[in-house]
């Protein structure tokens, strides 16, 4: 057995513990990037372009400059040249050209916010404005198929005759389903403190990932990767837009490179979330199921079509948990890009299953609906015996158990089949189910140290990241029981360059990527120096390779139920219960768990009721572009959130046999809402987000299951 | 935000005197509003004068059984004040769905009333608004209009008022108390504020100097139920798509008395005189209710995207018409 095998001993592993950084968060001691202590700083605010496509022809300082505690203000003209301006996301003021509305063309650094913020302000810049095009529309005859999806994923898959399948089903469903525009709003906006000493870039950075702002920094300035430091001990979320660094860091590092010496403070305002930070595009899917009469599916289509900037691609793989989820012997996906003068798209908690999972899951309950079945009953009957895509058994599949169990918490048996049959108090009232997957990625590439102290201490390095998930204590839980000593023995040292290179928390790695290094290095401390370490024994440890996954398909899987509650009158929605049912392998720690999967469950509620950027075509941006108008679910639109998950045992994903549980939460739930609306109003609402005026009025006037029988 | 002078005006003179001397001095209540736009440049004056400590923080009785509100009365407190709520059970529920705790505890009740009218591109100095920037054109026609109106509006602006007070007062006859540079004036609330027409910078009839000190709640007689119904796109901390303010008297069956007003339909608090007159004598039925939501609405012309909020204001005026002919008396 080699040191990256082998199952951990769970003591510390599966334990409730409080969060260890729970105390300083609260007393306000725990420092975020923007209040790092940095001597005397100096502050920026952004210059956005307000046109969504066209060259800058004039650009006019002198007001600004002149307001007093103006330092410097930064444009194309004097802005630093970049020393590799192939992402043109990154390539921040290196030429005339606006790509779309909002982009930075300026920056104003000066003694004090205010005054950065007013100077910013007077800048007075003229374009000569080039037509734009910033809306998706899945008519458009500019579609193209990107070479391969986001997580790198194949564009298009065909196996079998979807056609001939779909011509000769009993039963098919063929519906268009969209998902809105959304914008990822943590509650701390992208922050950035940056200040160069002796030609070394320092930055304190609300990211993801310490190291990946390193490696795609240092390239921009020109600088080795050990002249980057990047410290980000703490972060008030991300969900994926600090995955990877965009455009505010680069100018914040150009604008410290003006005042040498001074740390340069830059928070993005809450309506610059909007433009420069990533989002998650609109989809437009089309489906095709066929299924015999019994349900079974015989064909499985999805055509996707999302949007991308016209300056770097983005292709979201929306399609992609179609592949995999159920049984058909027919199986077809494409995804298709349109183009266009809009900010560049990027993560957003669980892209590619997030809205892929709620087409797919609406349209398996419209089969149901048309196969007079229960939706749960149609789900088991289409449960693969192994991978459809690969063939590959599953390393651990517990869907069935999920659904069954979900069920029971919902009071499924109380559903009525038929919608529209269930009255209480002026509000039609349904149940809704949909399933959740995610898959188990094995990102390699992460380092940890532990280095033994005095006293049975034990000190763990690794460049991980807590975006307020819990990674200070689930970190150390896993390293206490891989060294089998009490969590107290552990001092957790993370969130900087300075410690081993970790990968981004993405893709719901983090826990398992860092664990898996953090397990390697223990046991070679182990190996090394047996269980009395001298005071500074060290051993260093990778996240290796896991042959495992060339073997098996690896997911984690979930149910979602909701209630629904709709007025007859003013068609408002509310959803009183969520259930989710999770088999996500061993759960490090229950109570951080349990937040992330309600935190994602509510964040789909959101997305199901609410999140909508309505983009405004003759603009060219997003309209509603501040918390006032892009609703998110406030405290009184969430009732009770029932999460659990069921004991999983999977020997094969690492050593902690533990899945990721930061994404899985958000996968269905806007699909187990849609589908208990129907339930509730008999209304097939396709477009999300489902608000009221879409529930209003005569139900099935248009908005029926189209649904065909033979 | 642009850099301005602040000044705290020790009397209702003093401050209307600060004002007069100063084109460009506004008024600061509570802030809720204005400190918005001052951040967002979409308010630029020079000096701010912070009335929201003058001695205008007390509810009083009128003789009669009305209240007189002072102008600094913070929202929570007018909510939670127990005549209030006794006598006008309408305006402390307006106010309670209105903003969030916090806002309520820091808004005035003249800020309230001044809140402006509220549409994205108002707020987004990058674009044209007739509002902010008078001739220069209206974004909203042909934009993102779901919050806009259906009743009153005019080529120049659609954009809607967001107060939930403002309604359940437009409901109760409020009149609005103002001293200015010529002296003090009582304006009926239904006059206060204004349809957008070809001024639509003008929310109010107010000049420039012009002071809200007080405002009066006429009472109401003991027979009288009254109600205030929001619906919005979330359970809370939204803008009203449409608001229902009813007050209903009902006698033998009969509808002797009604006031009605709605919310998020108009640029302005939208008294439903129509449908007032509609149900003044007719029985207090499912009918007559319908009926007069749709004599109500008979003129209404929505925009790109808010023709819902037509059937949506029948459907909770009825409901809301329906619920105060039952259950007990509040």
């Amino acid at each position: 057995m080699t040191a990256t095998q082998g199952r951990v001993r769970p003591r510390a592993i599966g334990t409730p513990l409080d969060r260890l950084d729970g105390r300083a968060k609260v007393t306000g001691s725990a420092r975020y990037a923007y209040e790092q202590p940095v001597g005397e700083p100096v502050y920026l605010h952004a210059v956005q372009a307000t046109v969504a496509r066209g060259r800058i022809t004039g650009i006019d300082t002198e007001a600004a400059a002149a307001v007093p505690g103006v330092l410097a203000v930064l444009t194309h003209r004097n802005a630093p040249r970049l020393a590799d301006t192939r992402d043109a996301e990154l390539a921040v003021l290196q030429s005339d050209a606006v790509a779309f509305r909002g982009q930075f063309v300026g920056g104003v650094v000066a003694t004090t916010s205010e005054a950065a913020r007013y100077a910013a302000s007077l800048v007075r810049t003229t374009y000569d404005t080039q037509p734009h095009d910033s809306v998706l529309r899945p008519d458009r005859d500019d579609l193209y198929a990107p070479e391969s999806v986001n997580g790198g994923f194949a564009t298009d898959t065909e196996q079998g005759d979807v056609e001939a399948a779909l011509a000769s089903a009993a039963v098919t469903v063929d519906q268009t389903y969209t998902t809105a525009m959304n914008h990822n709003n943590p509650m701390e906006p992208h922050t950035t403190v940056a200040v160069w000493n002796d030609g070394e870039l320092t930055l304190y950075e609300s990211t993801q990932g310490v190291h990946m702002v390193r490696s795609q920094v240092a390239p921009l300035f020109g600088l080795q990767p050990d002249e980057v430091h990047v410290v980000s001990p703490f972060v008030g979320g991300g969900f994926g837009s600090k995955g990877t660094p965009h455009a505010p860091v680069v100018l914040a590092a150009m604008a410290a490179r003006l005042v040498p010496g001074r740390a340069v403070r830059f928070a993005l305002t809450r309506p610059q979330m909007f433009f420069v930070a990533g989002y998650r595009t609109p989809t437009v899917q089309h489906i095709r199921l066929g299924a015999d009469r019994g349900g079974r599916l015989t064909a499985i289509s999805v055509d996707a079509v999302s949007q991308t900037s016209r300056i770097k691609e983005f292709a979201e793989q929306t399609a992609v948990a179609a592949r995999m989820m159920y049984a058909a012997p027919h199986r077809r996906t494409t995804h298709r890009l349109a183009r266009l003068d809009v900010p560049v798209p990027s993560w957003m908690r669980a892209p590619g299953e997030c809205p892929g999972m709620f087409a797919a899951e609406v349209a398996m309950d419209e089969l149901a609906e048309a196969c007079g079945l229960d939706p749960v009953e149609l789900r088991i009957r289409n449960e693969p015996a192994t991978d459809p895509e690969t063939g590959r058994p599953f390393s651990s599949r517990n869907l069935v158990a999920c659904l069954r169990e979900g069920a029971r918490r919902i009071g499924w048996e109380r559903r009525e089949q038929a919608p529209r049959s269930r009255r209480e108090a002026g509000h039609l009232v349904g149940l809704g189910v949909a399933a959740s997957v995610y898959p188990v990625f094995w990102m390699p590439g992460s380092s940890a140290t532990v280095r033994a102290g005095a006293g049975g201490r034990y000190t763990v390095s690794i460049g991980a990241a807590d975006l307020g998930t819990g990674t200070w204590t689930a970190l150390a839980q896993i390293a206490a029981d891989a060294l089998e000593v009490p969590v107290e023995r552990v001092e957790l040292r993370i969130g900087d360059t300075a410690f081993p290179p970790a990968s981004v928390a993405g893709g719901s790695s983090g826990i398992t990527a860092w664990g898996s290094a953090v397990v390697h290095a223990a046991r070679r401390l182990r190996e090394t120096y047996g269980n009395a370490p001298p005071d500074g024994a060290e051993a260093t440890g990778e996240t290796g390779d896991n042959p495992a996954t060339e073997r098996f398909a690896m997911y984690a899987f979930g149910a979602q139920f909701a209630e629904v509650r709709v007025d007859e009158e003013t068609g408002e929605v509310r959803v009183p219960r969520l259930v989710g049912v999770f088999a996500a392998g061993c759960v490090i720690n229950p109570k951080t768990a349990r937040s992330q999967l309600v935190g994602g469950m509510t964040m789909g509620l959101s997305m199901a009721l609410h999140e909508e950027s309505h983009v405004d075509g003759r603009l060219g941006q997003v309209a509603n572009h501040d918390l006032a108008e892009y609703h998110i679910a406030a405290n009184a639109d969430v009732g009770d959130i029932d999460v659990s998950w069921i004991d999983e045992d999977d020997p094969h994903v690492n050593p902690m046999g533990s899945k990721g549980i930061g994404e899985i939460g958000i996968v269905g739930t806007a699909a187990a809402v849609a589908n208990a609306a129907h339930n509730a109003t008999g209304v097939r609402v396709r477009d999300l987000p489902i608000t009221l005026d879409k529930l209003l009025g005569d139900p099935g006037a248009g908005n029926g299951p189209a649904v065909r029988r033979r | 935000m642009k850099p301005f002078a602040y000044r705290r005006a020790d009397d209702v003179a003093a401050a209307v005197a600060l004002l007069s001397q100063d084109r460009h001095a506004v008024f600061l209540g509570g802030g809720t509003n204005l400190v918005d736009h001052l951040r967002l440049g979409v308010a630029t004056p020079d000096t701010l004068v912070d009335v929201s400590r003058l001695p205008l923080d007390r509810i009083e009785e009128l003789p009669g059984g009305g209240l007189r509100v002072g102008a600094t009365v913070r929202n929570s407190d007018l909510a939670a004040d127990p005549l209030v709520r006794q006598r006008y059970p309408v305006l402390s529920q307006a106010l309670l769905s209105g903003a969030s705790g916090q806002l309520r505890n820091a808004a005035t009740t003249a800020g309230n009333l001044l809140q402006r009218t509220r549409c994205v591109y108002f707020q987004d100095v990058t674009t044209a608004c007739n509002k902010r920037d008078p001739g220069s054109g209206c974004s909203a026609l042909g934009g993102y209009q779901r919050y806009h109106a259906i009743l009153g509006a005019s080529p120049e602006c659609t954009a809607t008022h967001p107060s939930d007070m403002a309604v359940a007062m437009a409901a109760l006859d409020a009149v609005v108390q103002v001293v200015g540079p010529d002296g003090e004036r009582a304006v009926p609330i239904g006059d206060f504020h204004r349809l957008p027409g070809d001024r639509p910078h003008h929310d109010t009839v107010l000049g420039h100097g012009d002071l809200v000190t007080a405002v009066d709640l006429p009472p109401l007689p003991e027979t009288v139920r009254s109600r205030y119904r929001k619906v919005r796109d979330r359970a809370s901390y939204a803008f009203a798509l449409v608001s229902v303010a009813a007050a209903l008297d009902v006698r033998d069956g009969v509808v002797a008395d009604v006031r009605i007003a709605l919310g998020g339909v108009a640029h302005k608090p939208w008294r439903a005189s129509l449908a007032e007159q509609e149900l003044r004598g007719a029985p207090a039925t499912e009918d007559s209710f319908r009926r007069a939501a749709e004599a109500e609405l008979a003129a209404a012309q929505p925009v790109d995207g808010n023709a819902f909020k037509v059937p949506l204001a029948r459907n909770t005026l009825v409901a809301t018409l329906r619920e105060l002919t039952g259950g007990t008396p509040r």
